[in-house]
């Protein structure tokens, strides 16, 4: 990532936290708007940050993949439905239940991983086609399940969706309790470290998703297998004459980056509400993509990518709670589609040029022939 | 001179055998009954033409390819070699023509792959082990002191110059401790100097005692480097020769299989009008720097100008500039008296120019294409070949018929697309549809870069018959050889600059390889 970019980046974030001050200042303290929307903003910023390690794992090894809105639809659907039966039917606690959900979540993305690589390594398809038979499979498989599950004639719940066992709390971070002595007296103090905790308190699945760019930084740049993974990526005969297996790689690596959408899947059928509703994934898989571009496929850069489309629907969700004191010359910004569209106008202006030049692997979605 | 390899006397310090090998693909006998043997601290060439089974033995020797019938013997013990890795693990380290190498990769990063913990004690086995960086660049370091390799460890390969490329290519098998080192045309992708260099390596390294095949269709570099040459014609051992006892002429007829004529024969030439006039012209290159800095000279018809130079001395924007293929900051050209600067290719090749450009897969041939379609590339669009805008079929047929004839392009059909040629016939191809047309001036960029002795032969013959029948010639070559046999004027380029022009019979080896390397104050 250069400063370049970084810039860019952070210009963005204030331009859109600057925006809500200006509104919302009236009625809250500008430290408490921007702690919130910093909250908002790494949480919605969960599933794109997945979604672009995901591609990144495909990509580095050389293969594309344009999928992760199907891994994602396939997983949210598939973990949720996991976490139902098990509650439901088999008479689990909630706790397991939930926790049985978001590993069936990983597991159903690793399985769309798997296929997306019988496709491309095995059998060579074109890489494009192979990601859009996942996506439209998604919509069509967990479209006609929910139907049929559900609200089907003899379905098992007799033509209601049963409450979900629900979601994953949130984390409290301790440090009120560490530093409230601390402060003693100072309310400045005590305030200061409430707002701090405010943006620390996250769900697990967010926290895991800030952990895993870090992890998976390290993996490619200074372990053996993120050496072996990127030659693939860029020079599969090279690594061949050097005794690496190519198709294995890419096999692994395709699972891997399965199992990360599939966690971004249980993101936002566990973590952030538990329902389930046809398409809800939204183009969040596609928005995962132009993170992992604008971060030039490398994972910090991707992930700073991905605040940035975060901050823009925080900036949605922030926006709505001064719609009233909103100025009247400003009343356009009331309707809640204006607001709601930055995310994808940023999404355009970001990918059409302001990025500069970014460079995949040169072995991007070319099938190796030994 | 020749000897059947069985005579030869043997020596018990043989450290690579194949015995008997044979090896069939549908349809081609690649290699039958190959006996081949390596002996300690030599190099022994492999001298062949394209496609005459010398890469099909060396891809069986490191593994890739697993025998028909023989065996391969290393140092004694017989070996089954299943892949790269059973080869490596034996001693044996090869150069691929094509560097595998990784450009966004750093030289240690691209040593180590495969290979990541083999500098330590105890090899380790996991996936995630951290890459010890720091320690094998400091091994790099000392291997490539130790064998006078010069090669920065932490440099990116892809900003090396292709020769530093070959010798990170050779620290790569030294690092996995190869005592066997199989070369793959090495010198194709070098300048003469670098090529110098690396047969100065070459030496260096049999002294230590690595042995080395070196595989070849160049006859002079076999001549000065190899202590053994053993030459292939299809599929077979034609002999193996001691270089003292043999010269050009005779490996060359080896290798062919019938007599070939080495040097160019042809009457002086006769030059009429100026076709080309080149006047002060300026271009830029890919990354925006001026490598043709004020260049003017001009070709007459019926003779051939020679632009001699070390390649990236802007011969290539030279010609791609005069192709209507790269823009001209200033300066202007004119053909045939039309001044043509700044036009696309189009009108260009209409007013007469042929090109065979440096890179013919490239810039020559859309390799996916037929040969029928490559050879019309040019004036498919003509009553020729076109009905309105409908191209018709029979007529790029008969053409491509009657060209592969006339030129003798071996195709099985004309309709087999033209990736799938051999180098040779590749570029016969783009010769039959450049010289076939009515042309005043053609520009021959690296001619017979890559190809074997019969080709070159052909293409040197094709390009004075052009000159005979009063064609303009430029022909720019980075091989000294192929300027001083087949021109009539030589200028040397140098820094984007013509620092020299001369006529092509008092010109010298010597002087113009001074010229070359910059030193024009003497001219």
């Amino acid at each position: 990532m250069d400063w370049r970019r970084f810039g860019l980046i952070l210009l963005i974030i204030i331009v859109l936290f600057g925006a809500v001050v200006l509104v919302g200042y009236t009625r809250s303290s500008p430290i408490i708007i921007i702690t919130s929307m910093l909250a908002t903003t790494i949480a919605v910023a969960t599933p794109l940050t997945l979604g672009a390690l995901s591609g990144i794992y495909c990509e580095r090894a050389g293969v594309v993949n344009i999928g992760i809105e199907g891994m994602m639809l396939f997983a949210a659907f598939f973990g949720w439905l996991a976490a139902i039966y098990m509650f439901h039917l088999f008479g689990f606690e909630k706790w397991p239940s939930i926790i049985i959900g978001v590993i069936a979540a990983i597991l159903s993305g690793g399985l769309m991983g798997l296929l997306h690589a019988v496709l491309s390594v095995t059998y060579k398809v074109d890489q494009i086609i192979g990601g859009t038979v996942i996506n439209v499979l998604a919509v069509g498989l967990t479209g006609f399940l929910n139907r049929q599950l559900f609200f089907g004639s003899g379905s098992a719940f007799g033509g209601d969706v049963p409450n979900s066992p629900g979601t994953l709390v949130t984390l409290h971070f301790p440090l009120r309790e560490i530093f409230n002595p601390i402060c003693g007296a100072s309310a400045d103090c005590i305030e200061i470290v409430r707002a701090i905790n405010t943006v620390l308190d996250q769900k697990p699945i967010a926290i895991s998703a800030i952990l895993l760019v870090f992890i998976t930084h390290y993996v490619l740049f200074y372990t053996r297998w993120g050496l072996r993974t990127r030659s693939v990526g860029e020079h599969p005969k090279a690594a061949d004459t050097v005794g690496i297996n190519v198709y294995k790689m890419r096999y692994a690596n395709v699972i891997i980056g399965g199992m990360m959408a599939g966690l971004a899947g249980a993101y936002f059928t566990i973590e952030s509400v538990s329902s389930f509703e046809p398409l809800l994934t939204n183009g969040r898989g596609f928005i995962s993509l132009a993170a992992m571009i604008f971060g030039n496929w490398t994972p910090i850069g991707a992930w700073t990518a991905a605040l940035v489309f975060g901050a823009s629907q925080a900036l949605n969700i922030n926006m709505q709670l001064f719609r009233e004191i909103i100025p009247p010359q400003w009343a356009f910004l009331r309707q809640s589609y204006v607001v709601g569209l930055v995310p994808y106008i940023l999404t355009m202006i970001i990918l059409t040029g302001v990025i500069g030049r970014t460079t995949p692997p040169a072995a991007d979605g070319v099938p190796y022939e030994k | 001179m020749m000897t059947n390899e069985n005579t030869l006397p043997l020596t018990d310090d043989i450290v690579l055998e194949a015995k008997g090998i044979t090896k069939k693909f549908p349809g081609v006998l690649a290699n039958d009954n190959i006996n081949f043997d390596l002996r300690k601290g030599e190099i022994h060439a492999l001298l062949g033409e394209n496609g005459a089974g010398k890469s099909t033995l060396m891809n069986i020797l490191y593994g890739l390819y697993q025998p028909d019938s023989g065996e391969v013997i290393v140092e004694g013990n017989q070996m089954q070699l299943n892949s790269s890795r059973d080869a490596i693990q034996h001693g044996i380290g090869m150069v691929h023509q094509h560097f595998m190498l990784i450009p966004v990769f750093s030289v240690t990063e691209n040593i180590m792959l495969g290979a990541e913990t083999d500098h330590r004690a105890v090899p380790n086995e996991i996936p995630l082990v951290k890459l010890d960086r720091k320690e094998v660049a400091q091994k790099v370091a000392d291997l490539s002191h130790q064998y006078g390799l010069e090669v920065d460890p932490n440099a990116m390969v892809g900003d090396l110059p292709v020769g530093v490329q070959q010798r990170v290519e050779i620290v790569k098998a030294l690092y996995r401790k190869a005592k066997i080192l199989i070369l793959d045309e090495p010198t194709a992708v070098l300048t003469p100097q670098e090529a110098e260099d690396l047969f100065r390596i070459m030496h260096e390294l049999t002294d230590k005692g690595v042995s080395i095949i070196f595989i070849t269709h160049k006859l002079k570099e076999v001549l000065s480097a190899a202590d053994r040459i053993t030459v292939m014609r299809s599929g077979r051992v034609v002999g193996t020769v001691d270089p003292r006892e043999t010269n050009e002429a005779k490996l060359a007829s080896m290798m062919v299989g019938r007599e070939v004529i080495l040097t160019v024969q042809k009457k002086p030439a006769e030059p009429g009008e100026e076709v080309l006039q080149v006047k002060d012209l300026h271009v830029r290159d890919v990354r925006g720097l001026e490598t043709v800095n004020g260049v003017s000279f001009s070709v007459r018809a019926g003779e051939v100008l020679g632009i001699a130079g070390v390649q990236g001395n802007g011969q290539t924007e030279l010609a791609e500039a005069l192709t209507g293929l790269r823009h001209i900051e200033s300066g202007h050209f004119t053909l045939d008296g039309k001044d043509l600067t700044g036009k696309p290719p189009r009108p260009i090749t209409e007013t007469g120019l042929a090109h065979i450009p440096e890179d013919r897969q490239r810039h020559g041939l859309v390799l996916s294409y037929s040969v029928a379609d490559n050879m019309v590339l040019c004036d498919y669009y003509l009553p020729r070949f076109s009905k309105g805008v409908v191209i018709q079929p029979n007529m790029v047929d008969a053409n491509a018929r009657k060209l592969i004839k006339e030129y003798d392009v071996r195709t099985p059909s004309p309709y087999v697309s033209a990736g799938k040629l051999s180098g040779g016939n590749q570029q016969k191809v783009i010769v039959a549809r450049e010289l076939s047309r009515p042309v005043k001036l053609l520009i021959a960029s690296q001619p017979t870069r890559g190809l074997d002795v019969g080709s070159i032969e052909y293409i040197h013959k094709e390009i004075i018959i052009m000159r005979d029948r009063g064609v303009a010639v430029l022909l720019i070559s980075a091989e000294l050889d192929e300027i001083l046999s087949l021109s009539d004027r030589i200028a040397v380029m140098y820094r984007g600059q013509i620092v020299a022009t001369v006529d092509g019979k008092e010109a010298s080896r010597e002087q113009l390889g001074l010229w070359m390397a910059g030193a024009h104050e003497t001219a």
